[in-house]
């Protein structure tokens, strides 16, 4: 027989996440800080939207855009967060999440051979989704002396006449970075200069704890080259809903559609009438959630401190990205041990980049009991090395 | 809100939440000075906004009998003294729980504690209903409590969330 699979997708590396979950499966009281998801429910009424288009009978295709009720409700939240205007109608659409939408986003926007700017350490799609494009993922390491923000400098550095697009993973999973606006601006200098795309992945937007975020996309002459990618999994604790979205210029957006239309028809209906219902009555539910993520946060700086782990102040999302180079292990020594030794599960920096290696990523999507029975595993096997 | 009130508001929700957190918690969750905790705390008791640290307890996963009644109770505003009177002279009952003035139908909410039926029941009959000013009472027993002071009785939280994802 000949060999079923493409070589295209043979080369793809497995997720480096996948030893430890098989790990932890077989123990019976490990712990985890290793979630990349929000440990509260969904709101209550938004649920209730969802269960009552049920109710109703809602159980049909939507337009492969989505809802056009849903989608004016994304463009008005575009418009109250960063006062951008977008038409509902043909400058937004509802994918699978916002997963979805980074596949699409580089599947309409490259050719072959055509160079993605990736900074890393980031989420686990965007190097895997550029090569099944056909695209050469071009890495740019993001730094622990910069805060792990992107600079200017290091994108400039690694800019050749094939670039065409740049992600821009910020805030940041899993290094729980954000870009600020002078930041912001010093990198739009350098892609308007070089005339790139850019994929904005601001899923972890309304989780920023040092001011409200910015999307780059609302700076000078940036809108018309940014495809803003956003959804509902993290800011409404609503990751199993599968539902995300992307707003950007027509032209880019319309060929995006034709993709999702033939790969996926639309987004589930249920999520959707759940998603109008959490972009208009959600903002409070999330400025709970957000507060409460704050506080675990100064916690878990605070606990980092005191057993002596060194960690930059994390501004965004809800993880923190210690650095563990000095013990003498490297990324993966030191969570197999501290799995195997004090069955505590977090991941290693390099599952999200090379250059992730000497850092450990923590999540603080727990409660704060759980939290504090890690943390104290993490102490212990701290003190022992 | 000024910026003393909001502090307030959040050392309020915090240990409403869980009233046995350590000062020194609070302070670093909020990101605040351990000494300006303690401190609006301590003015927070001495003016009577925080009135106790009680524990909730499901007494119905204990083995010992306790039952729960709220009471409507109608009553005759006294002149000069409105309903405050009668009011005390109900809430100095140790089993009495609860007494709220209410709008609508009846005029105070009396929530008892009680051990047995019969125990509520007597109080119903020769304490309350030989009040002078009282026109009638409504007792309804509670037979199972769903959710407490914000808090799901029902349901154990459990995390069956899959334990390392990207």
């Amino acid at each position: 027989m000949r060999e079923p699979v493409s070589k295209k997708t043979a080369a793809i590396k497995p997720s480096g996440i996948r030893k430890f979950f098989d790990i932890v499966q077989e123990m019976d009281d490990a712990v985890s800080l290793g979630v990349g998801e929000p440990d509260f429910d969904t709101p209550w009424h938004i649920r209730d939207e969802g269960i009552y288009s049920l109710e109703k009978g809602r159980t049909w295709y939507t337009s492969n855009a989505g809802l056009k009720e849903l989608r004016i409700e994304i463009c008005r939240y575009m418009k109250r967060t960063q006062g951008l205007d977008y038409d509902p109608l043909t400058e937004s659409f509802v994918t699978v999440g916002g997963s979805e939408a980074i596949d699409l986003a580089l599947r309409a926007m490259v050719d072959p051979g055509d160079e993605v700017l990736i900074p890393q350490p980031s989420y686990v799609s965007y190097e895997p989704c550029a090569v099944l494009a056909d695209a050469k993922p071009v890495i740019i390491e993001l730094k622990g002396k910069d805060d792990f923000r992107l600079t200017a400098d290091a994108l400039r550095d690694k800019c050749t006449d094939r670039s065409k697009v740049l992600i821009m993973p910020f805030p940041n999973n899993p290094t729980g970075a954000v870009m600020e606006l002078k930041d912001l601006e010093a990198v739009a200098e350098v892609i308007r200069e070089k005339d790139l795309y850019v994929v904005s992945d601001e899923i972890y937007g309304e989780l920023t704890y040092s001011g409200r975020h910015v999307s780059i996309a609302s700076l000078p002459g940036m809108r018309e080259r940014t495809i803003v990618i956003n959804g509902f999994s993290k800011a409404y604790a609503m990751t199993g809903w599968r539902l995300g979205y992307a707003v950007g210029p027509e032209n880019i957006m319309s060929q995006m559609i034709k993709i999702h239309q033939f790969a996926i028809m639309c987004a589930p209906t249920t999520s959707q009438y759940a998603g109008i219902e959490a972009l208009k009555n959600g903002d409070e539910d999330v400025a709970m959630m957000r507060e409460e993520y704050d506080r675990r946060r100064r916690l878990l700086l605070h606990e980092f401190a005191d057993m002596g782990l060194p960690c930059f102040e994390p501004f965004g999302a809800f993880y923190a990205f210690p650095d563990i180079s000095g013990f003498g292990l490297t990324s993966d020594e030191f969570c197999t041990r501290l799995l195997r030794e004090e069955k505590l599960a977090v991941v290693p920096g390099t599952a999200f980049g090379d250059c992730g290696e000497g850092y450990i990523r923590i999540s603080y999507a727990y409660s704060m009991d759980d939290l504090k029975k890690a943390l104290e595993r993490l102490r212990r096997f701290i003190s022992k090395l | 809100m000024t910026e003393k009130q909001i502090l307030r508001k959040k050392i309020l929700d915090m240990i409403e939440k869980n009233s046995r957190i350590a000062i020194s918690e609070i302070a670093v969750m909020l990101g605040e000075d351990e000494l300006a905790v303690a401190n609006e705390l301590k003015a927070l008791e001495d003016e009577g906004v925080i009135c106790g640290y009680h524990t909730m307890i499901d007494w119905s996963k204990t083995s010992l009998d306790a039952v729960s009644a709220l009471i409507e109770v109608r009553v005759t505003p006294q002149r000069g003294q409105g309903f405050d009177s009668i009011a005390e002279r109900i809430y100095k009952y140790p089993e009495v729980q609860s007494v709220y003035l209410m709008s609508g139908a009846f005029d105070l909410m009396v929530i008892l504690e009680g051990k047995t039926l019969q125990e509520v029941a007597q109080f119903v009959s020769s304490k309350l209903s030989a009040m002078d000013s009282i026109l009638s009472t409504s007792t309804c027993f509670i037979l199972k409590r769903y959710k407490d002071h914000g808090t799901i009785l029902a349901a154990k939280y459990e995390d069956i969330r899959e334990p390392v994802t990207p």
